[in-house]
């Protein structure tokens, strides 16, 4: 199934994916929260196309490693190249004009707005008038917010919520504002797609087609993903690539089945029992 | 046609009709009294000071409710347009007889000062997360009504005089203060009309809605709803909140100069800390963000204490504890609950129309 091989760096890609930069490198990342280091010596690189796994207890440091990633908390050491782009001066915003996008585990949605318009913000960027185009409504105002809808329809239409665009995105049921969170991610045309616990919260119905809807994701739209996931079975199914965090450490790397079978990662799970928060 | 007839009554845009309908309404029916039955000056002179309200209202609630932003200075701005305004007629009165376009310049010039002002306040402010902006703003409008305390301005056939802190301003026979001091402008010629507020407030509700309904609006929403969110899709939160700041700014020092206008003396503390919290009792009370609302509370906000003349010397009292109010149920889970689900009671009582689409 997959295969792996040796970058010039030392580290492991997907073959397909080997003459190819990289759209994620980070070398020593680190954080400490006052003299706690919540995550430590993260190295690790995804290819272009990959999906890739991180995962590890409750508390192991996965959502602080997104938000490193996207620059919502300063690295206190190390480098994040996106792109082979280096990320040290740049803030959330420019980190996601280079290219990543991601979700919250606890949902981030505009609440008070409508889903079509909470997809509309995220291609804010792509939009080309000014205010006073806006005021005076100029047909250049028309043009650009009818490209824009209909943008919004069709990326809304493609994970079937198009009935729902002008329902207010915080009274849609909870697998359909996780949807919308992917959906509006997806309008900023990211590289890197990061998702944050898709499946929390899911019956096992609707995680079977969050799976389907991840790997068509990254076909679709030719883009690499990781995800930080709990549910064993959605992981080992659909990563080509498992990172496993204990105490803000990387303990083990590999494909699924060097995972499964590797004794440390296994202590780590069986030791320290999730705690469902 | 019938595209935009129902483009104007359809549920996404009613509210923005109605506005316009009370704004309408209220200017036909105030001609129509004036004209035939003819109403008391009393009421005659509270129209123009009205609208400036209420456009110093709804610029208000572009920061405050839409975008978010606590501002404790609108005053302020109505201050620096107000005096451009008075300034800027003074110079021009020589030149130009015509009355009216001496007031339109006077009050774009107004909005234009008022928004460089608040562009260079919010510049450094806007960096910083919290509450800075209610304390800067606060502070703005104090440092503004000192400066203009201290500012003597005179005009006569050799031009502009001006002097800081002591009046040294010596005119020649035909020459006129602009600006005196404490005193503030001393012999404006009144150029102020209700029709002029009228159009005004139109113009505001315009620049306010065709802004809510572009990717500005959507994009200072989203800023104030979840700002970590925001910034992951890659707005630019400062610039965001910057664009509202201003044009609330602009908006507010139009609605300063038609003000400064309408009084032939204004002095500077007229536009205190007290303004400022009246208008921004306004916005909350007709509900933050909510357009037709900042309008319908400042009309009785403002008009109805002023016509009941007796009721006026409690006005702050009044507005103190109305603000208390407020502020008690909107915090209180418990009583916020409870409104919310009698509205949603009396919502689910109404006749329903069309079909119940999504749920
Ligand atoms: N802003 C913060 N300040 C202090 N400690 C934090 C902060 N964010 C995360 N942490 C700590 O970092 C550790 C990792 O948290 P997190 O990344 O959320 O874990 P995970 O997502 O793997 O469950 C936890 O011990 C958490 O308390
Ligand atoms: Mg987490």
């Amino acid at each position: 199934m997959t295969k792996l091989v040796q970058y010039p760096s030392g580290a492991y890609v997907l073959e397909r994916d080997a003459y190819s930069t990289p759209v994620l490198e980070t070398y020593h990342l680190g954080i400490d929260f006052g003299g706690l280091s919540a995550v430590n010596n993260f190295n690790i690189i995804v290819g272009p196309t990959e999906i890739s796994g991180l995962i590890g207890p409750n508390g192991a440091g996965k959502t602080t490693v997104f938000n490193l990633l996207t620059k919502v908390y300063q690295p206190s050491k190390g480098t994040i190249l996106v792109n082979g782009h280096d990320t040290s001066k740049m803030s959330t915003v420019d980190v996601n004009k280079a290219g990543v996008a991601r979700t919250f585990q606890n949902i981030r949605l505009f609440d008070k707005m409508s889903v079509i318009d909470n997809v509309k913000v995220a291609m804010n960027n792509s939009m080309n008038y000014n205010p006073l185009h806006a005021i005076f409504r100029t047909p250049k105002y028309y043009k650009e917010e009818k490209r824009i809808h209909q943008k919004a329809l069709e990326l809304l239409d493609i994970f079937n919520m198009s009935d729902l665009a002008e329902t207010t995105a915080g009274s849609l049921p909870y697998g359909a504002q996780r949807r919308l969170e992917i959906i509006r991610a997806l309008a900023t045309k990211p590289l890197l797609l990061l998702l944050d616990e898709p499946a929390a919260g899911m019956n096992p119905n609707e995680t079977k087609e969050l799976m389907e809807t991840i790997r068509g994701i990254r076909d679709k739209f030719n883009i690499a993903i990781i995800l930080i996931e709990h549910d064993m079975s959605l992981v080992m199914n659909i990563c080509e690539g498992i990172a496993v965090l204990n105490y803000g450490r990387i303990i083990a790397k590999g494909t699924p089945k060097d995972i499964q079978n590797n004794p440390v990662v296994i202590e780590a799970y069986l030791g320290k029992p999730d705690q469902e928060d | 046609m019938e595209k935009t007839i129902r483009k104007i009554f359809d549920k996404k845009h009613i509210s923005r009709t109605i506005s316009y309908l009370v704004v309408i309404g209220g200017f036909v029916a105030v001609q129509l009294l004036m004209n035939t039955v003819g109403i008391k000056s009393l009421f005659r002179s509270l129209l123009v000071p009205t609208c400036c309200y209420i456009v110093a209202a709804l610029s208000l609630n572009l920061v405050v409710g839409v975008s978010g932003e606590l501002s404790l200075g609108h005053a302020g701005f109505m201050s620096v347009g107000a005096f451009t305004g008075i300034i800027i007629c003074g110079v021009l009165e020589p030149y130009l007889a015509l009355n009216w376009l001496r007031l339109l310049i006077a009050i774009i010039l107004g909005g234009v000062a008022a928004a460089i002002v608040g562009l260079l306040i919010s510049i450094p402010v806007l960096k910083l997360q919290g509450d800075y902006l209610a304390i800067v703003t606060l502070a703005f409008c104090q440092i503004i009504k000192s400066l203009l305390n201290n500012i003597y301005l005179g005009i006569d056939s050799n031009g502009l005089h001006f002097s800081f802190i002591e009046n040294r301003v010596s005119l020649i026979p035909g020459g006129k203060m602009l600006l005196s001091g404490p005193m503030g402008a001393t012999a404006t010629t009144r150029l102020a009309t209700f029709t002029a507020g009228f159009l005004l407030i139109l113009l505001s509700l315009l620049i306010i809605y065709n802004l809510t309904y572009s990717r500005y609006g959507r994009t200072i929403m989203a800023a104030r709803d979840n700002r970590i969110a925001a910034e992951s899709v890659g707005i630019h939160i400062r610039n965001t909140k910057m664009l509202a700041f201003v044009i609330s700014a602009c908006l507010a020092g139009m609605s300063g100069a038609l003000f400064g206008l309408n009084y032939s003396t204004l002095q500077p503390a007229k536009f205190d800390f007290n303004l400022s919290i009246l208008i921004l009792v306004y916005v909350v009370l007709g509900g933050l963000g909510n357009i037709t609302g900042t309008i319908i509370a400042t009309l009785i906000l403002y008009a109805l204490p002023e016509l009941l003349r007796g009721l006026q010397d409690y006005r702050m009292l009044i507005y103190s504890i109305i603000l208390i109010v407020i502020m008690l149920i909107t915090n209180n889970r418990k009583l916020k609950d409870k409104t919310d689900a009698l509205i949603a009671d009396i919502k689910a009582r109404l006749p329903k129309k069309g079909s119940a689409a999504h749920d």
